[in-house]
């Protein structure tokens, strides 16, 4: 119910941001593709600073602050791109948690990267909260004093560690050359989780599109200069610092702790950390069956292990055909998407066989159901009328929801994906009476399995194998993004395709009719 | 829509990014003490006494060469009691136990109090070997406490013990 709402909220909001960027642009379609961005700047703003900071107790507030005000063009404006692509970085990573949760995308073949992505929030938070005190102003002295007297709660230390921040004479230098290591050393660590992270999926976007990328780093640079990041007061710990401009983003759980009580912060941190990494092991709908190879019909043409989008496919020794590889799926990665039997050359439905069986195909939806599907509805339409298109839609189950289009005049045929449709149904269809074909799947960047409706622009696009072939018209071919919920404009699309084109009847842009021999 | 529109549309929601990364970097300010409070931080590290016999010369002649210490000292240390009084009313007591399995580590503590600011006659007291009654340590001062100001209370051998330290430039 609630992840069910949070789901609805993010479609809308991602929906009503599409109208303005685009599926390819749009920022909450590439939450992931952007933290990694974030910590890219992150990491060459980082740099620069680290090479002129000073780690003794006077240098580390004067070296950081003279950045900030004598070389504010290059230091402080990095200074600032470091602090706001921070911030960015722990808002983008908790939104990609919550869609992530709210998609549902945490169990199954997706616990790899549920219990991967866990860790990396406590590298994140820990490096954030630790570069905070290198500057050691106010700030950074609240920041200080409050973890450790938070970390003291813990058994962990036989003396307390608020102690090194008792009196001005309490810290020495060491503490800040010990400091910057571990700031620099959970970093990497966090980018040894996000290479755990992504391990299991093909085709990372590692980036976000370029239009994205400029777009944020404006922004930053734009904040850096409206109101660059500077040094409060120096630390002085025999004062108590107070009117804080605390970063909400990163040190929200010291006011936290203040209002509550260390063992409710550490109950609610241990307590969030646990129900993440349990949230795939509670009960949930039994897993759909996986991708299984015919070995017969496999040539190992490796079409399937190039588009899957988990990398659930690799490729073996075939065990009959000397010389030739065969597919070989991992269970636990498969998503159960289709999108390698839509890759696989042999599930066009011109072959003669009764039974059409393929090299890779569903157990709960074969291509050869499929065909029997199409072909049971092409039959029941009869004799056409000039002028009256007749239409097939091929959607997605996780998309806009295409049943409701079937009619006298429209075959609609639901796929676990879009992207399991061989392009060579589409041809079929045609020859086999349907004046046109409509193809629709979810908004650009919203797939659930990811790259399904990117092969499927490009099969039919005639840039990826299987394609398209040659003689298929394209006018008579209209594909349509519509998510889950975007029915109304899938039904509008669908009329004013079938408006053109019968409008525009042409019969001689019809590919030749085909009738599978059955005998 | 409208490639004009869109454009706008963008502009408006990359600056609302910007501004609500911008704003919550910094705002709403935070205070984590009223103003015209300030702190005592009453926090100690120290090992608690031990009952040592003294060894007859018999037992010494015993022992090999490079073990004749004259003392036998069990392992274990005491409990540390502790007693901070302002004004003369108490204000925090508690027994600090040793750390350690064998209960053989530094006794600790670690305590913040809020109080206004003013002037105060501040009092501490401890025993740290519970065998002997009473206090073996005291430290007693009028003490003057500034908005915001953090006077720390400690233990030191090397400092006489007891102490009292509100900064650098205004020891007690």
């Amino acid at each position: 119910m609630l992840r069910g709402n949070a789901q609805t909220l993010f479609d809308s909001i991602e929906n009503f941001f599409d109208g303005y960027f685009g599926g390819a642009d749009n920022p909450l379609r590439h939450l992931g593709a952007l933290g990694l961005y974030f910590l890219w700047i992150l990491v060459a703003s980082g740099l620069y600073l680290y090479t002129v900071l000073d780690t003794s107790i006077d240098g580390v507030y004067s070296s950081i602050d003279y950045l900030s005000r004598e070389q504010w063009y290059l230091g402080g404006i990095l200074r600032s791109l470091h602090r706001y692509a921070a911030d960015a970085f722990v808002l983008v990573m908790m939104l990609h948690l919550l869609r992530e949760w709210a998609h549902g995308r945490y169990y199954g073949f997706r616990l790899y990267s549920w219990i991967t992505g866990v860790p990396l929030i406590w590298f994140a938070y820990i490096s954030g909260i630790g570069g905070y005190w290198i500057v050691w102003d106010r700030l950074a002295q609240f920041s200080a004093v409050a973890t450790t007297e938070l970390l003291d709660w813990l058994p962990i230390f036989s003396e307390p560690a608020a102690r090194n921040f008792l009196a001005p004479d309490s810290i020495n230098d060491r503490f800040f050359t010990v400091l910057v290591f571990i700031h620099i050393g959970v970093p990497l660590m966090l980018l040894l989780g996000l290479w755990a992270h992504v391990n299991r999926i093909s085709r990372v976007d590692y980036l976000p599109s370029r239009r994205l990328m400029l777009a944020t780093m404006i922004s930053f640079l734009a904040l850096a200069l409206l109101k660059p990041a500077l040094s409060d007061a120096p630390a002085d710990l025999a004062l108590v610092p107070n009117g804080l401009r605390l970063d909400w983003f990163l040190l929200f759980i010291h006011p936290l702790t203040d209002l509550s009580s260390p063992a409710a912060v550490w109950g609610l941190v241990f307590g969030a950390t646990l129900l993440l990494f349990a949230l795939p092991f509670l009960p949930h709908p039994a897993a759909a069956p996986v991708a299984v190879v015919d070995a017969a019909n496999c040539n190992g043409c490796a079409r399937c292990h190039a588009d899957c989008p988990y990398e659930a496919v690799t490729m073996a020794i075939h065990p009959d055909k000397p010389g030739h590889k065969i597919a070989v799926v991992d269970a636990d990665l498969c998503a159960s998407c289709g999108i390698c039997a839509g890759a696989c050359p042999s599930s066009t439905p011109f072959r003669s066989q009764e039974k059409l069986v393929t090299g890779i195909d569903m157990p709960q939806q074969p291509v050869d159901a499929l065909r029997r599907q199409l072909e049971a509805r092409l039959a029941s339409w009869g004799t056409p009328t000039p002028g009256q298109a007749r239409l097939v839609v091929f959607g997605c189950d996780k998309g806009a929801d295409v049943r409701g289009l079937d009619a006298a005049d429209t075959a609609a045929i639901s796929l676990l994906c879009t992207g399991m449709l061989p392009p060579s149904f589409v041809e079929y269809a045609l020859r086999s009476g349907a004046d046109g074909i409509v193809v629709t799947g979810c908004r650009e960047g919203g797939c659930e399995f990811r790259l399904g409706m990117q092969w499927t622009r490009e099969r039919l696009a005639r840039s990826r194998e299987p394609h398209l072939r040659g003689l298929v018209p394209l006018q008579r071919l209209q594909v349509v993004h519509a998510s889950r919920g975007d029915g109304g404009l899938l039904a509008a699309a669908v009329a004013e395709f079938r408006n053109r084109l019968e409008m525009q009847w042409v019969q001689n842009t019809r590919p030749p009719p085909f009738s599978r021999r059955t005998r | 829509m409208a490639k004009p529109a869109a454009i706008a549309g963008q502009i408006v929601l990359y600056g609302a990014f910007a501004a609500f990364i911008g704003y919550f970097s910094t705002n709403p300010t935070y205070k984590q003490i009223p103003d015209d409070v300030a702190l005592i931080k009453l926090s100690m590290s120290h090992l608690g006494g031990r009952d040592c016999r003294k060894r007859s010369a018999e037992e010494l002649s015993k022992l090999p060469p490079n073990m004749r210490a004259p003392l036998d000292c069990p392992r274990g240390r005491s409990d540390i009691k502790l007693v901070l009084e302002l004004d003369g009313k108490p204000m925090f007591e508690t027994v600090m136990h040793p750390t350690g399995l064998s209960r053989d580590g530094v006794s600790t503590v670690y305590k913040r109090f809020e109080i206004k600011a003013g002037t105060y006659q501040l009092a501490v007291k401890m025993n740290d070997n519970l065998v002997n009654p009473g206090f073996n340590f005291t430290k007693e001062a009028r003490v003057t406490l500034k908005p915001a100001q953090v006077l720390v209370v400690d233990f030191n051998p090397d400092k006489g013990g007891l102490f009292f330290q509100q900064s650098a430039a205004n020891k007690l």
